[in-house]
This record gives C-alpha cells, sequence and structure tokens, in this order.
C-alpha cells in the first residue's frame, strides 16, 4: 500500500526567475569537464593520458579503491588537460568535443531477464553507476552492499529547480528500464516521490511504491521521504537516484550507448529570460547562459540551487548531477542599519520587523550577502520549525562540530545528507555552515567507523 | 567620499590589527557587513541575524523602561505627598516632574549598566581577537531594571563586571554561557549588599535617607515604600491600599521596570508574535506559578496553616496575583526566555517553564529574608536546563535504539546471495 506524505515543518522560498517551459537547444560547447569535486570521496586512478582520444562514454578513469567502478566521457574529443591542485589531485578532466560524436559501444541488456551480477556489472562498466548515490555518508553507493531500500524523488521542492514533470516527459521507456533493473539490486522497494498536485510521468511506472508529497519544502527532497517512509538505521544502506539520472541509465540498458544529454533549467533573478536547455553533462555554462542573458554585472553563477549548488563561473561547466543552473546577483554591499530597519524585500523565517510571512506567495529577489555576521549558536527551536525529520538538528550539528562519535551515531548522523540542513543554514540567526559541518561529521564518521 | 566607501578604507586598514573587532562593532552596527556567503553552503540566507535578534527584544523593553521612568518619580512623590485621591494617569503619572525623577534615577543605572559592561565586552573580544558578540545588548537593558532604584552606581559597576567576566566571558562569551548574566548580576548585588537589596527602603527614590532623617529626629510624615510581597510577608496585607489594577498597571514600588504588568504582558505578546522568544517557557511558566499559588491557598482553605504563621500572609494571597506583583511577569518574560541559558529542547522548555513558575513561588512564600525567589528560581533552572535537555535527547536516542533491533542488514555482497540479518542489538 502507497503511504503519501505530508509535512508541515519547511519553508518554501519563491524567487524571482523560475524557467519558462521551454526548451532551447543549448550551443554545442567546444570544451566539456568532468569536475572531481562531484565525486565526494573518490581518489580517481586514470585510464587514458592526457592528449589520448575518447568516445562519448569511454572509460577515463576509475575508483582507486574500486577497480570495476568507471568514469566515462560525457563526449568523444580529445582529453586536452588534466587540471590538479594541492599534491596534484586531480580537480577537472577537461575533453575538446570532436565536431561529429562518436559514442562508445556498450551492450544493450534486456532487463527483464538480466541477473542482478549482470546489471551491476553493466552499471559499473557503463560509468552509470556514479549516478546511484547511498546513505549513510552521501557518497556514491557502494556496489558490494545491498540497499534496504531505494528511493527516487520526483519532486522539485527546492528553490527555483527543474520542474522534473516537465524535463521527464516523453521518457517513460527509459524510466521504466532503470526502475526495472535497479529493483533487481534491492530485496526492499523502489520508492518514488512524487508531487501531490503534479503530472508526474513517474506515476505510470511498474514495480515502484509510488508516494505522493505535500508541503513546502524539503518536501522534495529524499532524505525527508527516507526519515518518513524507511528510517535508516546503522548498518544499513539505501540508495538514492534522481530520476533525470535514471533517463541516462535507462537509456544505456536499451541502447548500450551512454548519453550525457540532460535538459537544464537556467534560473535566477540574474537571467533575462529563465528557461530550459538541452545541453549535455559537463558542458561549458556560458553556451547557453548568454543565449537567455544575464541583467547585471555583478552575479553569481550556482551550479545547482540556491540552497545546495556549488558555486561556479559563466566560464565554469555543468555538474555531473546538476539539472539546474541558478544565476543571482552578488550582494558584496554595505546595508544601512540593515539589522534594525523593516526588511520587506528579504525572506525570514521570524517576524522580527521583517514581513516575508505576511505574502508567502510573493517572489524575492534575493542575493548572497550573509545578512549579518557568523556568532555562535544562541536562538533555540527555530531550526525545529523548518526540519521535519525526527531528529534534533542543533544537537547534531553540535555533536559534529565536537567529533563526539558515539553522540553523531545516537542523534541520527547515518540518516542525514548535508542537503537536509540546507534550510536550517538558511534560516540560521548565527549564519553557521551547517551544511559544511554536516560533510565533516559524515567524513568522520566514515573514516572511523566505516 | 560617501561614509560607506569611507569606512571600507578603514576596515581594510584595521584588518588583522589588534583593535579590528572594535572598529567593526561600530562598523557594524552602522552598516550590515558586505560579506557574502561561502562556498559550500547555501548561497542565500534569511533576513535576520543575532543584531537583530536582540534588538526585537530590547524594542520589547523599550515600554517598560519608559513606565518605569515615570513611576519612579510618581513613587518618589506620592511617598512625601500621599497617594492622589483621584488617581489620573495623565495628571498624577506622565507628568514631566516623575519624568525627571526617572531622568536623573534611572538613565544613570541604563547608561552605567551599557558603559561598563560593553568595556568589558570591548575588552575581552580584542584581547582574544574575536568579535563583539550582541549579547549583552539585552543584558544591558535588563540589568536596570530589575535593581533597586537607589542601587548606588559603584555598585552597580562592580555587579556587572563581574557578572558579565564570570557569568558570561569564562565560558567563551555570548552563547557559552550557563548563567544568565543579567541574573548573575542581581544575585551578586542581592549576596554582596543585602542591605541595598531588600528591605522597605529600597524601592522608592529617597526613601533611604528620608528614613535616616527620622532616625535623626527630623519630623517628616511619610509613607514607607514597602513593596506588595513585603506587606504580605510581614502579615500586614491589611493595610496595603493598592488594588489589583495597580498592581496590574504597575504604579505600586519595586524594583525598577518590573512592576507594569501590563506593559510585561504586551512585551511577552510582541515576543511570541516575532517569533523571537519561546511561547511554550512563558505558558508553562505561567502554568507553573498558578499551580503553585493554587498549592498554598488550598492549604489556606483546608486551614491546615495557622493565621499567626508567617507564611500565612503570602499563602493566602490569591494565587493569580502572584503574576502581577513583584518580579515574576518580568523574569518570565525576559529572563526565563533567554535561549543560551533555557531549556533547548521543545519539549524541555516545557518542564523548564513550569518549574521556574513553580519554583519562584515557592520561594517567593517560604524565604524569610526577602520575599522574592524568581531571579533564583530561574537561576536555579538554569542549572538544571541541560539535565532536562540530557533526559528529552535520551528519549529520542531510546526511539532510534528500539529502531534499530528491527534493523534489515544485508551481508556485503560478495558472493551474491543476499540473506535476511536480525541486527546485532547494540
Amino acid at each position: 500500500m502507497s503511504k503519501d506524505i505530508r509535512i508541515k515543518k519547511g519553508l518554501n522560498i519563491n524567487l524571482v526567475g523560475a524557467a519558462e517551459q521551454t526548451t532551447s537547444k543549448a550551443v554545442l560547447s567546444n570544451v566539456y569537464a568532468i569536475q572531481l569535486s562531484d565525486f565526494h570521496g573518490i581518489t580517481p586512478k586514470m585510464i587514458v593520458k592526457q592528449g589520448a582520444e575518447v568516445k562519448a562514454g569511454e572509460p577515463l578513469f576509475y575508483n582507486k579503491n574500486m577497480r570495476d567502478m568507471l568514469f566515462v566521457s560525457p563526449v568523444s574529443g580529445e582529453l586536452v588537460e588534466i587540471e590538479r591542485g594541492d599534491r596534484r589531485r586531480i580537480l577537472t578532466l577537461k575533453i575538446l568535443a570532436d565536431k561529429t560524436q562518436e559514442a562508445f559501444a556498450g551492450a544493450a541488456l534486456d532487463v527483464e531477464k538480466a541477473s542482478k551480477g549482470e546489471l551491476k556489472a553493466a552499471l559499473l562498466k557503463s560509468g552509470c553507476w556514479p549516478f546511484i548515490k547511498q546513505r549513510p555518508y552521501d557518497v556514491v553507493a557502494n556496489p558490494d552492499a545491498t540497499p534496504k531500500s531505494i528511493f527516487i524523488s520526483g519532486y522539485s521542492s527546492a528553490p527555483l529547480q527543474a520542474d522534473l514533470d516537465y524535463v521527464l516527459q516523453g521518457k517513460e521507456k527509459e524510466l521504466q528500464a532503470a526502475i526495472t533493473a535497479l529493483g533487481k539490486l534491492t530485496p526492499g522497494k523502489v520508492h518514488v516521490a512524487v508531487s501531490g498536485s503534479g503530472n508526474s510521468p513517474l506515476t505510470s511506472l511498474k514495480g515502484i511504491e509510488l508516494h505522493k508529497v505535500s508541503g513546502p519544502h524539503p518536501a522534495g527532497l529524499v532524505g525527508t521521504h527516507i526519515s518518513k517512509l524507511d528510517p535508516i538505521n546503522k548498518g544499513e544502506t539505501v540508495w538514492t537516484v534522481s530520476p533525470q539520472d535514471l533517463v541516462i541509465i535507462g537509456e544505456y540498458l536499451l541502447t548500450g550507448k551512454f548519453n550525457a544529454e540532460r535538459i537544464v533549467a537556467l534560473v535566477g533573478s540574474s537571467v533575462k529570460a529563465p528557461k530550459y536547455y538541452s545541453t549535455k553533462i559537463g558542458a561549458e555554462i556560458s553556451t547557453f547562459l548568454y543565449a537567455s542573458g544575464v541583467n547585471e554585472e555583478n552575479f553569481r553563477v550556482i551550479n545547482g540551487d540556491v540552497l545546495t549548488g556549488s558555486k561556479s563561473k559563466p566560464d565554469g561547466f555543468l555538474g555531473f548531477y546538476n539539472n539546474t543552473v541558478t544565476v543571482i546577483p552578488e550582494g558584496d554591499d554595505y546595508e544601512l542599519f540593515g539589522w534594525n530597519k523593516p526588511v520587506f524585500n528579504k525572506i525570514s523565517a521570524t517576524r522580527a520587523l521583517t514581513f516575508s510571512w505576511m505574502q508567502p506567495k510573493k517572489k524575492y529577489e534575493l542575493d548572497t550577502n550573509t545578512n549579518g555576521e557568523h556568532r555562535a549558536f544562541v536562538v533555540t527551536g527555530q531550526y525545529e520549525e523548518v526540519f521535519p525529520m525526527d531528529i534534533f538538528p542543533m544537537q547534531l550539528l553540535k555533536a559534529c562540530m565536537v567529533e563526539d562519535l558515539d553522540e553523531m551515531e545516537q542523534l541520527g548522523l547515518y540518516e542525514v545528507a548535508p542537503e537536509d540542513f540546507s534550510l536550517t543554514e538558511f534560516i540560521c540567526i548565527s549564519k553557521q555552515p551547517h551544511q559544511k559541518i554536516i560533510r565533516e561529521g559524515l567524513d568522520l564518521l566514515q573514516k572511523e567507523i566505516g | 567620499m560617501s561614509l560607506k566607501s569611507k569606512l571600507h578604507e578603514l576596515k581594510l586598514k584595521y584588518q588583522g590589527k589588534k583593535m579590528a573587532p572594535a572598529f567593526n562593532a561600530f562598523h557594524t552596527f552602522l552598516f550590515s557587513p558586505d560579506e557574502t556567503t561561502h562556498a559550500g553552503g547555501t548561497h542565500v540566507k534569511a533576513a535576520d541575524d543575532l543584531k537583530r535578534t536582540m534588538n526585537t527584544v530590547i524594542m520589547a523593553l523599550i515600554p517598560v523602561l519608559l513606565f518605569s521612568m515615570f513611576n519612579a518619580g510618581y513613587q518618589h512623590y506620592s511617598a512625601i505627598n500621599g497617594f492622589p485621591a483621584d488617581f489620573s494617569v495623565m495628571n498624577d503619572f506622565l507628568t514631566w516632574d516623575n519624568f525627571w525623577i526617572g531622568i536623573i534615577k534611572v538613565l544613570p543605572l541604563v547608561v552605567v549598566s551599557y558603559g561598563v559592561g560593553l568595556l568589558v565586552e570591548f575588552i575581552f573580544a580584542v584581547i582574544k581577537g574575536h568579535e563583539v558578540e550582541e549579547g549583552y545588548l539585552v543584558t544591558g537593558m535588563l540589568v536596570p531594571l530589575i535593581v533597586p532604584i537607589d542601587t548606588p552606581l559603584w555598585m552597580l559597576s562592580v555587579a556587572v563586571v563581574f557578572g558579565v567576566v564570570i557569568g558570561k566571558e569564562v565560558f567563551g562569551g555570548t552563547g557559552m554561557n550557563i548563567l544568565n548574566p543579567a541574573l548573575t548580576i542581581r544575585a551578586f548585588l542581592f549576596f554582596a549588599y543585602p542591605t541595598w537589596m531588600s528591605g522597605d527602603k529600597v524601592w522608592v527614590y529617597g526613601a533611604r535617607e528620608r528614613s535616616e532623617e527620622i532616625l535623626a529626629g527630623a519630623n517628616v510624615d511619610a509613607i514607607s515604600g514597602e513593596t506588595i510581597l513585603g506587606y504580605l510577608a510581614q502579615n500586614k496585607g491589611a493595610e496595603m491600599t493598592y488594588s489589583v489594577s495597580d498592581m496590574f498597571f504597575g504604579f505600586i514600588p519595586g524594583s525598577v521596570g518590573e512592576t507594569s504588568a501590563f506593559l510585561i504582558l504586551l512585551g511577552g505578546l510582541f515576543l511570541i508574535y516575532t517569533k523571537i522568544a519561546s511561547w511554550r517557557i512563558m505558558v508553562s511558566a505561567v502554568i507553573g506559578s498558578l499551580v503553585m499559588g493554587l498549592i498554598f491557598n488550598q492549604i489556606v482553605d483546608f486551614g491546615w496553616i495557622a493565621e499567626s504563621s508567617k507564611f500565612y500572609g503570602l499563602m493566602s494571597f490569591d494565587f493569580w496575583k502572584h503574576l502581577i506583583v513583584g518580579g515574576l511577569a518580568f523574569g518570565i518574560v525576559y529572563m526565563a526566555t533567554d535561549p543560551v541559558t533555557g531549556s533547548q529542547t521543545n519539549k524541555g522548555k516545557w518542564f523548564y517553564g513550569f518549574f521556574i513558575g513553580f519554583i519562584s513561588v515557592m520561594i517567593r512564600v517560604f524565604n524569610p529574608a526577602y520575599p522574592e525567589g524568581v531571579f533564583l528560581a530561574i537561576l536555579l533552572m538554569n542549572v538544571f536546563a541541560p539535565t532536562i535537555d540530557h533526559y528529552v535527547i535520551r528519549g529520542n536516542i531510546k526511539n532510534r535504539m528500539k529502531r534499530l533491533k528491527n534493523a534489515t542488514i544485508y551481508p556485503k555482497d560478495s558472493d551474491g546471495k543476499a540473506e535476511e540479518l536480525k541486527a546485532e542489538t547494540v
């Protein structure tokens, strides 16, 4: 029996610059890049050398700790640059795309008949595996583990996030193939959550446990669904995949080709004409950014949404997991008496001379100003208002800060990912970096306990 | 060149220097900073910061402060001339003469409290190299409102230094302290200078000097400045001339800002509406004090206590009136709700608040020397707040551990067939 999820705690952040539902084809990018920062905790071992010619879907490197896990090139071309950072750590792999694209031939699979082992091997070999992420630790899934269930969120509740109902249209066949395959990898269920009001292509799929979600953000985050349906205990594993990545997985299983194409929403108040672009993973952001135009001189490009995305540049590259690129104004300016005057143009979780609660439907143009300085935790009880899980958010954060492993375990660190703390970070009066604290806590826990 | 860019240059000049925190404190007071969000976090942030939060509490205190300035004069002149026969707020209370007494007696307390307290804060910020934190903005306003009006300024200074250093800075500053700094200051005054803090001569400006004149033989006809609780503690409730509306609106003697339950109620509603203070603590503290008051009333009703008992006066006081006399209302609204020293979990706040109300009234009745217990009750519960939270959080952990017993943990997938195993219980 499917169980609907209704949450009350949360906060919708309505911003100016939602994408219009039309899709243009982005200009072909000259250079595509795979950014290693997308794969947290993965140490790459190169397979091809600089200057080598690769085809679309041909392996570039593998996971040092897991020889079978391959990472592939999104396009065919020449590996022109391996950008390295401190201690020669690889940061970015840049591929100069060929004029005519060639695909690396893999083998299509009959998902109905294929065994669990065959499917796993195919996903690992094809470069599709890194799309599957796991909890605990919020990292690329460990293929050795058996997940107790798999969660897919088809509901985009984060600010300005690409509307999954729209971008998944017409992809039912690929989605079904991927779902069938994933279903074989877990003895448990494949939970799919969709918006209660929307019309998602995911609803028609077979072999899933469908849930309708309603409520404010973070209603769309998988962490919320996991905590409501099947919370993670110590020792358990849950896998999560984003639906657009399912399409790539599904297409590979059906055709044997790794197709890095993806529909991306270009959004934000600094974009003149926010809309959708069809492009490829790793494409240069400027290839579609300037097609829509930007409003101002001083803006920030974000790979992802404003709460969880990573800072990028116009000449940066679309991330491996991102389906949204947000552009908002930088807020590097002083504001006279900004701390005590009434505020009408910013969002707030309180009513301390802030008036966003009076107009819940109003759309705001937020910039990147912190609106105050970093302080110790002072105010209590506010995170709980926007945090729907059965976890004490501030206590967990403090346990991570003092690196108390026992407390971290007991307070439920296994159940969360940094993104679950994005809303508490947004409203935090003390301007504490919640997501960073949780990320470091997860890293420590993984290192010490594994 | 505009002020903004000039200050920006100065900020760059001071960057990394010892005096930077001091400069930044003034700079951020004028302009909210130009800081932008960092990588690895949210790119936008909500409008509120700690300054705005503290400012909201101060706004809730301003009416109380203004009232207390008028009341200082009203009590002073009433003590000399007797209470006006047909009292009118406009003619007898909101007068320039009354306010002038407020300016010469209450305002210096505020100035000294802020001056000394912020000086200590600045010194610590410069020595330790962190920014000046906003906690004292509220403490500095609370302190003058909870002391007797005749408190000498040097006494207040000593207490403020003690309270800020021992009560807060030794723990690491705002957000780290265990005890409410304002109440630490009040407690220091109470135990260090008890004769200035209790009795019937300290609550009205001039009462002390007059009593000295009377002792010296002067023939002055004056009303003593006893508080309502003081009357009751001496079983002299019948001599008291204050009406319930006097008590509620605050035309009574007492610590500087504690008297007007009406304005405190408005301040409390404002803090609840702005979501700055916890309504859970306020509501449960009111319930706690009513429960204790009812218990005492019942004891009197059952005749378990003799009328001659020294507790009779306070025990027979109508239970709900406890909320409108003395410092209970002020303590509940402005002190118990301090988020740093109070319970941090929502469930814990109910217990924390309840016991503050309950113990306040209990101490009030049984304290022989000084019929008031709010500040002691809150300090006591400050100490117990972490314990309350500990048990609330244990409850959450226990649920998680219970869930863990039914965990489905699969073995690593090396042989390809996964069998369900019950997790080892922890």
